[in-house]
């Protein structure tokens, strides 16, 4: 393998260079960043701290919601205790998360979905007949805001139904109204994080570049939120033509929030988790309104509910785990049938509609199919227009529900991602080590997180990740007061960083004329060609959809030595134009996170969540060794990972 | 294709400060030509068909082909988004069964989002490394 070359701006030109001080930089567009921008404007005339917002998009439409939601999945209530949200999450995450994470989280959550209401997201009401009235009706009608004391419509028991075409669009006017948009850089994509001359373990600023001219940003602050997503698109989806664009999760979701803290040695968690959706097959419609509100079942190929089917069974393999049925359970029950051939699953929505217009009036029906098709159309339009292609009606006939390819993620149903500090000392009990002096503060100082990115703490989803964003903020803030007097210095050369980002532009444009044909060249890869390779070896070696989720140390160890060589590959990558240059920042980042996962399953030497993955060398859950959080951190001077563990406490009785 | 571009009704929204659906796109995907100052998404297969570039068009001019790999030719799903409604047209690739549904939006006038309306902004500093929020404190059980 030859050196990796550097960018001597032989055959690009040089871009110009903008650098913008700051104190508070946050990286990434999402409900995250958007929670974080508005807290921070709101403690600004106290600190007297400047915040700067950097997003690859347009805020308006980025980020996990930028289609819109049908649903806010996280609202604690007052008919709810924090606790019992706690031991939710526990249950679904297979028993091992932060409680001192999740607690806090719940305690503040219910305040950002009453500022939304607020800000003008319609949340649907009871009217006083008990009947189900959109937002825009329940306002009209004078029917209580959730903050002064109305009640939501509840899908399941932390869900509330919305009309959430626009939650993104308001969830971004409110950041942008509270930090200006003088303050708020779209269309920069950060690829590298700058960390501190005199202390290795600190981060002061960020490096990337413009999507839409010719010209590189550095970013100089005192401390960071990073949170710009999961991973989508590190496996080989399902759909490998044009409908690979239609992810469950957002396509653009490339990993960044763990691969750059990553990169300057910050610590991961339980990155050998992953979210596998049972979700309508192809078009990734939503599923849990229509087990929990519309109350359909879902059946294998010869109407048999494999839940009840399959239960007993699930409880004997994994004893002490399936009392409750948390969400990677329910895909290996599914899973079971489809094993063992009596595939496809089915969700029988005709039945589940045809029992509804029993009770109800043929207006009352009216609207339930209304409410039916907005649940796609707010989220997954793609879904809807399945069902138009193929001629069907939910109440008519049923549709396929399918387990998707694997996601890493940090706020659904999943907790992989950074390993942060807690919120204050033995905070409800816990250990003196989970908390090192700021709430949601990496291992890295000065460097923050939240929503996907902070792990061992999932089902926090849209609105949860909006509030967490909110107190990393604060936190934030109170780190960058207490070292008012740091100087600090890029220990990064920022022409060599520049030059390293623009290195794929050099290199496509000193090898293009080699070949006749741009897509195949001795001297390069595409970052497409990049993305497919990493694909490719995710799922046939770490456990994707082609072996059923299922694999073991021989494959993973076969899947390591690919990897290992397409990240020296990854130094070789050319792009033509600017877009290229993301994708290729985007496909180093999904490199860097799939190998966390791979390393991490490798280390897990267990199948703690059945239905998201199995090791069939280990295929029990083993708590003697294994009910531990399994942190590892990344040397990237020396290319090498080091793990250690340690023991999950339960806080919430 | 996903999104595409009607030739016919795109003008490259030359009368605007910024080509609309360029400016939107979540992934990047749609792109101005220059030379024929006509919009088109320039990586098919990255598009997560969210719509924005569709609602967002003022010509009306771009509208969904359904992933080729999922998904048969005739049906389509159509928007019309306004400033406080959306109202969605499906129609079945039968082209007999037509779906029209109107849903609200937003309950406030855009633009008119004010965070700290009506709020009393925290002056303690201190209160940073307290639980709670600039909009009340956390809740306690």
């Amino acid at each position: 393998m030859s050196e990796m070359e550097t960018c001597r701006w032989s055959f690009c030109e040089k871009p110009p260079v903008e650098t913008i001080e700051t104190d508070l930089l946050l990286v990434g567009g999402g409900m995250a960043c958007t929670g974080a921008a508005v807290e921070a404007a709101a403690w600004a005339k106290a600190t007297g701290l400047k915040v700067t917002l950097v997003d690859k998009a347009a805020l308006d439409r980025s980020g996990a919601v930028a289609m819109g939601l049908s649903a806010i999945n996280t609202y604690i209530g007052p008919e709810n205790k924090v606790a019992d949200y706690v031991k939710m999450v526990r249950t679904d995450l297979m028993g091992i998360i932060r409680e001192d994470l999740v607690y806090s989280l719940g305690a503040h959550v219910d305040q950002s979905v009453q500022d939304f209401e607020d800000w003008g997201l319609p949340i649907w009401k009871k009217d006083a007949e008990g009947h189900t009235v959109d937002g825009q009706t329940a306002k009209d009608e004078g029917i209580p805001r959730l903050m002064d004391g109305g009640k939501c419509v509840r899908s399941g028991r932390w869900q509330c139904m919305i009309n959430g075409e626009s939650y993104k669009v308001i969830v971004a006017e409110a950041a942008k109204n509270a930090i200006g948009m003088e303050n708020i850089y779209e269309r920069v994509f950060i690829v590298k994080l700058l960390t501190d001359k005199n202390n290795s373990n600190r981060v002061c600023g960020a490096v990337g570049f413009s999507v839409r001219e010719h010209k590189a940003y550095v970013f100089k602050c005192k401390a960071m939120i990073i949170a710009c997503g999961g991973v989508v698109n590190v496996f080989r989806p399902r759909s490998v033509g044009e409908g690979q664009g239609r992810a469950w999760y957002p396509v653009w979701n490339a990993g960044s929030t763990y691969a750059m803290p990553a990169e300057i040695g910050a610590k991961m968690v339980l990155m050998e988790n992953r979210f596998v959706p049972a979700r309508f097959k192809d078009g990734y419609g939503p599923v849990g309104a229509w087990f929990l509100f519309f109350k359909a079942v879902a059946t294998n190929c010869y109407g048999e509910d494999y839940m009840a089917k399959n239960w007993e069974r699930v409880k004997k393999e994994y004893p002490g785990y399936a009392d409750n049925p948390g969400t990677c359970l329910r895909n290996h029950a599914a899973m079971i049938e489809m094993r063992e051939g009596r595939g496809p699953i089915m969700m029988q929505t005709q039945e589940a509609m045809a029992r509804l217009a029993e009770t109800l009036s043929k207006k009352e029906l009216k609207h339930l199919e209304a409410e039916a098709w907005e649940d796609f159309l707010d989220m997954s339009i793609s879904a809807a227009s399945l069902w138009a292609s193929y001629n069907m009606e939910p109440d008519k006939v049923p549709s396929e529900i399918i387990p998707s390819e694997p996601y890493l993620l940090g706020s659904h149903a999943g907790c992989a991602g950074l390993w942060v500090s807690g919120p204050s000392k033995n905070y409800m009990g816990a250990p003196d080590k989970w908390f090192w002096g700021y709430d949601r503060m990496t291992t890295v100082e000065g460097l923050f997180t939240a929503g996907d990115g902070v792990g061992a703490s999932g089902h926090k989803f849209s609105s949860g990740s909006h509030v967490e964003g909110r107190m990393a903020a604060k936190a934030a803030l109170a780190f960058i007061l207490d070292h008012k007097n740091d100087k600090l210095e890029a220990a990064q050369n920022i022409d060599d960083v520049i030059g390293q980002i623009y290195l794929p532009y050099e290199i496509f444009e000193k090898y293009k004329n080699y070949t006749s044909a741009p897509d195949i060249n001795p001297n390069y890869l595409r970052p497409r060609q990049i993305q497919s390779r990493l694909q490719k070896l995710m799922d046939e070696y770490v456990a994707g959809c082609s072996t059923m989720y299922m694999t073991n140390k021989p494959s993973l160890l076969e899947g390591l030595k690919r990897l290992t060589l397409l990240k020296e590959d990854a130094m070789k990558v050319a792009a033509s134009d600017l877009h290229e240059l993301m994708r290729a920042w985007e496909q180093y980042h999904r490199i860097l996170a799939g190998e966390a996962h791979l390393r991490h399953i490798l280390f897990r030497e267990e199948s703690r969540y059945p239905g998201y993955y199995y090791r069939s060398d280990f295929l029990a859950i083993d708590d003697s060794k294994w009910k531990v959080f399994t942190i590892s951190q990344y040397d990237k001077n020396t290319n090498e990972w080091k793990f250690e563990t340690e023991p999950y406490k339960e806080l919430v009785k | 294709m996903p999104s595409y571009v009607i030739v016919e009704k795109c003008d490259g929204c030359k009368a605007l400060d910024k080509t609309a659906c360029q400016y939107i796109c979540p992934n990047d995907l749609m792109i101005l030509d220059h030379q024929s100052m006509k919009a088109f998404n320039q990586e098919p297969d990255q598009c997560w068909e969210c719509y924005n570039c569709v609602k967002i068009c003022p010509q009306q001019a771009i509208e969904v082909r359904h992933y080729a790999d999922i998904m048969p030719l005739g049906s389509s799903t159509y928007p019309m988004r306004g400033t406080d409604s959306i109202m969605w047209t499906i129609k079945f690739r039968d082209q007999k069964t037509v779906k029209r549904f109107k849903f609200p939006i937003r309950t406030t006038a855009e633009g008119s989002i004010d965070c700290f309306k009506g709020k009393t902004l925290p002056s303690d500093v201190a209160a940073l490394k307290q639980p709670g929020l600039y909009t009340g404190p956390a809740r306690k059980e």
